[in-house]
């Protein structure tokens, strides 16, 4: 076919311009003179400047003043006119203009029109950029070519009639019985667009598909023909026959015999078949392969199947194409939670996979390990992932250190292994850690009480190799500040011991107070470390006031707060000194499975950033406790807390102004709700303690919304009043509290208090939520945090 | 499938195929960072990515980038397979096809693109049938006469 000659000179034109200025000039220049042949009436040259309109919209010029040039092209009778008018007309318009509209008429026109290549344009022009209107029109037409026309037609207007059910769905109905009766073809093409447009049918009616289940025996009929009968030259690829048909079948079939036992039966065999006969040396027939484990792992289908199902993908995991592993692990990804013993079986490939070049492989590999850690592979698991953790590029590492974290929580074989765990993080990844691993790896220090000694020299020699990483450096204060005297003692059992002295300690935390790269937080940390030193060491009681005092007058008005209370310390309030800065009790968990502070999160990607914030303040005559609290606890980040509406201020009993998370807890919410359907929303208790009760009901609102609702009752012998709940969630998670119906609980459960809480979770994270209870009862606060992970009718598959 | 980008090396679009109703400027914009990311790839990286929320399927030919992007149910290992026969129907057309082939014939391209794929989905799944179809469409535009009835006659009457 000669080309356009007035086009090709255009397009060497623009391409030998120089500079980007040059080619605009060229455009320009070209532009006008379209714009004026637009404008005269009918030349034979009316196609070649659209052409050329349409290469100056290509690259990125505007071509707005053509779409009229289209719609008039499109109606022109000669044939070359109306090609490019439609290109034009598919590259211009889309469904939002309003020029759009105006070409409907054409397209009618032209739907039945004598010659199959224009109504073939027709047909293509709507399939691409039809809108909901002109699909409306146009339905009636595109039905009757679905029955009666050529199978050049036919396979044309069953993928037409395919993107007006997406735009239309009611009129799906229409088009189900020509497509029952297009099965029956022989040819290819047009099987294939039935295939699809029953597939579209059958995905978005239900009655649709119960009535296309009969069509089962036929299509599997289909399939054996292909897969069965000998070398088709037309259709062939790679030796297999017609793989793309192969592929769409395989497909509808899978929707067909999903959740039903008949039709998963009437497809064992051929599945079977296709399975172990598709060649796989090829791209092509790994495709066919794919999409038959997808069916099968999707229907009915026998555990045999299964099973050869699961070894298929096993098989592709092995595969030299990177392409063919990568989607191997994103199939055992969506069977991990149903079929983990098969998938465990390719535990060790996975792992292998960690370590590829490619980072999609290594994400996919990443979640597939951290799916198949269990209390068996533990050890040999985390060898890996820490071995991963070091080398993994930038944008996995806190993905990949979180669920290190949860891993290590759920299955950790000893205290000790845990702690070196945690350790092992932070030293390596320690930036990109959620902040509220911290408290958390603080409160499993002091519960691990026969490790002081260890965690304690452990954690100093970290110190004195490394104080950039933050969270690691005020891990290692704390410890110092608490269990100084077991680092000065000088021996420990489980690890060799360092001589060290009480200058060395000091040295060390002045290091971290000086340096630039510690964060604020840090050097409170230190700070506060070195106070309670004053208490634990025997010799340079002095330097440390020197420190204190100095700081002071520090420009960072936390440091200097602190600074100025524990100066007061020293002077007015001495005598309170060893009880106030005495070893810090161990932290309590609150119930089983609910650890206060504890943060099994998931994932963590779109958590708030913590805020630090110091120790609130210290009241004159604070009980000494609760100024222990705010100095040790406090350290860490808090998150913001959602009060609720109706709650007056914080819980009683705490000085009114301190932030809400004094005592260290850290509201913060992660966790993912994994949007599940609940009909009768379970309920779950949540927390319970001293006789009052707290428990929970979901119910889904939407793809992203969900209600809880908190349900708090009382069976002790007293009344409880200004019962408030508080509640935080990760920060894209939206959080609303509705007013509770009360604030006091009478006793022996006469009455209960509810809330609901609503949330709104867009970016589909892992949900969790901390509850703050607080009460006051028989004239003392109390005051306690529930962590939730899971919400009622989801599983928690995996993580 | 919701789009079809071929690119150079460069960064410069050589046909943009789209199968769902965007506006222009978010066209562009799209295009425009997905080509940045593709780009950015070394070359022994796989063939799939994910893209904000879209399974991104990309190919590179000498010197051309073929992206498709598709849905979340479609396979992509089939995808590869229907970007690869679209290249093979180039290259019968143009018989041993090279970027200059599309920059200059850049209508061509989308017709048969328009001839394999419609509507997103494969219409044809005969190269011999996709062939023939242009070729008689070609013929048709050739003989621009005027009524189609006048072509047919022409047509017979070289026969």
């Amino acid at each position: 076919m000669s080309p356009s000659v007035p086009l090709q000179e255009m397009i060497r034109a623009i391409r030998s311009a120089r500079t980007q200025c040059e080619e605009r000039g060229v455009i320009q220049r070209e532009c006008a003179a379209i714009r004026a042949q637009f404008r005269q009436s009918d030349n034979g040259g009316r196609s070649h400047n659209l052409a050329k309109l349409l290469y100056v919209h290509m690259l990125g010029y505007p071509a707005h003043f053509g779409q009229m040039e289209c719609v008039r092209m499109i109606a022109s009778p000669r044939y070359s006119e109306k090609r490019v008018g439609y290109l034009g007309a598919m590259m211009l318009l889309d469904e939002k203009q309003d020029a759009s509209l105006l070409i409907t008429n054409s397209i009618k026109n032209d739907l039945s029109h004598s010659n199959q290549y224009v109504q073939s344009l027709a047909l293509c022009t709507l399939a691409c950029m039809g809108s909901a209107e002109m699909c409306r029109d146009l339905a009636p037409e595109i039905d009757r070519l679905l029955r009666a026309s050529n199978s050049y037609i036919k396979k044309k207007a069953a993928l037409c009639a395919v993107h007006i059910v997406r735009k239309v769905h009611d009129l799906g109905e229409m088009f189900a019985p020509a497509a029952r009766s297009l099965l029956s073809e022989k040819n290819h093409g047009v099987l294939h667009g039935a295939v699809v447009l029953i597939t579209e049918l059958c995905e978005r009616n239900l009655e649709t598909l119960e009535k296309f289940r009969k069509a089962v025996p036929d299509l599997v009929q289909i399939m054996k023909g292909l897969v069965i009968s000998g070398y088709s030259p037309e259709h062939d690829v790679a030796g297999i026959s017609d793989p793309f048909l192969q592929v769409r079948i395989l497909r509808l079939l899978r929707i067909l015999g999903h959740n039903n036992e008949a039709a998963s039966d009437a497809m064992n065999d051929l599945l079977a078949q296709v399975a172990t006969n598709t060649d796989s040396t090829k791209t092509v027939g790994n495709a066919v392969l794919y999409e038959t484990v997808l069916t099968v792992l999707d229907i009915k289908s026998e555990s045999g199947l299964r099973v050869l199902a699961v070894n298929i993908l096993g098989r592709f995991l092995l595969n030299n194409d990177r392409n063919i592993r990568y989607i191997a692990m994103i199939s055992l990804q969506k069977i991990v939670g149903t079929d983990h013993n098969a998938v465990q079986r390719h535990r060790g490939t996975i792992v292998d996979c960690l370590k590829d070049q490619d980072a999609s492989v290594k994400r996919r590999a990443l979640d597939l390990s951290l799916a198949l850690v269990s209390a068996s592979n533990i050890r040999s698991m985390m060898k890996e992932l820490l071995i991963f953790l070091s080398s993994c590029p930038l944008e996995l590492r806190s993905q990949a250190a979180s669920g290190i974290f949860i891993a290590a929580e759920r299955y950790a074989p000893s205290q000790r292994w845990h702690i070196d765990t945690i350790l092992h993080v932070l030293t390596t990844a320690g930036g990109d850690v959620r902040d509220e691993t911290v408290p958390n790896l603080i409160q499993l220090i002091t519960n691990a009480s026969e490790l002081h000694c260890y965690t304690v020299h452990k954690l100093y020699r970290a110190l004195l190799t490394d104080i950039s990483q933050q969270s690691l450096v005020q891990v290692a204060c704390w410890c110092i500040g608490e269990y100084g005297d077991l680092l000065l003692r000088g021996e420990c059992q489980e690890t060799e011991p360092v001589q060290v002295s009480e200058d060395d300690v000091l040295d060390a935390l002045e290091t971290v107070l000086q340096s630039h790269m510690s964060s604020p937080a840090t050097r409170g940390f230190a700070l506060t470390a070195t106070m309670k030193l004053s208490t634990r060491i025997t010799d340079n009681v002095d330097r440390i006031r020197s420190i204190v005092s100095i700081y002071g007058s520090c420009i960072d008005v936390e440091l200097q707060q602190r600074a100025v209370e524990y100066n007061a310390l020293f002077k007015k309030y001495d005598h309170m000194r060893a009880a106030v800065l005495e070893r810090m009790p161990v932290i309590e968990k609150t119930a089983p499975g609910q650890t206060n502070g504890e943060s099994t999160g998931e994932p963590i990607k779109d958590i708030q950033s913590v805020k630090v914030k110091q120790g609130e303040l210290l009241l004159p005559q604070p009980p000494a406790n609760q100024v222990c609290d705010l100095l040790d606890l406090l350290g860490g980040s808090e998150e913001t807390l959602q009060p609720s509406p109706a709650a007056g201020g914080t819980a009683p009993g705490l000085p009114a102004n301190t932030a809400s998370t004094a005592g260290g807890d850290l509201l913060d919410l992660l966790g993912g709700l994994e949007p599940a359907p609940l009909t009768p929303a379970p309920t779950v208790q949540v927390y319970e303690k001293d006789g009052v009760t707290l428990t929970m009901s979901c119910e889904k609102q939407s793809a992203t919304g969900l209600t809880v609702t908190l349900t708090a009752s009382n069976s002790t012998e007293s009344d409880i009043s200004s019962l408030t709940l508080q509640a935080a969630v990760p920060k894209s998670v939206q959080l609303h509290m509705k007013a509770p119906s009360g604030d006091s609980l009478p006793a022996r459960g006469a009455a209960k208090v509810t809330q609901m809480v609503v949330l709104n979770n867009p970016n589909k994270v892992n949900l969790k939520m901390r509850v703050r209870i607080s009460y006051s009862s028989q004239g003392s606060a109390f005051q306690d945090t529930i962590q939730i992970d899971a919400f009622p009718g989801l599983s928690a598959a995996g993580h | 499938m919701q789009f079809m980008l071929l690119f150079s090396r460069q960064g410069k679009l050589r046909l943009q195929k789209w199968y769902v109703p965007l506006s222009d400027k978010e066209r562009k914009k799209i295009s425009r960072d997905l080509v940045q990311t593709i780009l950015a790839r070394k070359p022994k990286m796989c063939s799939f990515l994910e893209w904000r929320d879209l399974k991104i399927v990309y190919k590179r030919y000498a010197s051309l980038y073929f992206c498709c992007a598709v849905e979340d149910q479609d396979n992509e290992l089939i995808t590869l397979e229907i970007i690869h026969r679209y290249v093979e129907l180039l290259d019968k057309y143009f018989g041993s096809v090279c970027e200059l082939d599309i920059i200059f014939n850049f209508e061509k391209a989308y017709f048969i693109l328009d001839e394999f794929l419609l509507g997103g989905e494969a219409q044809e799944t005969s190269k011999k049938n996709v062939l023939k179809a242009i070729e008689q469409a070609d013929l048709l535009q050739e003989f621009n006469i005027g009524t189609f009835k006048e072509i047919k006659i022409f047509l017979l009457g070289e026969i």
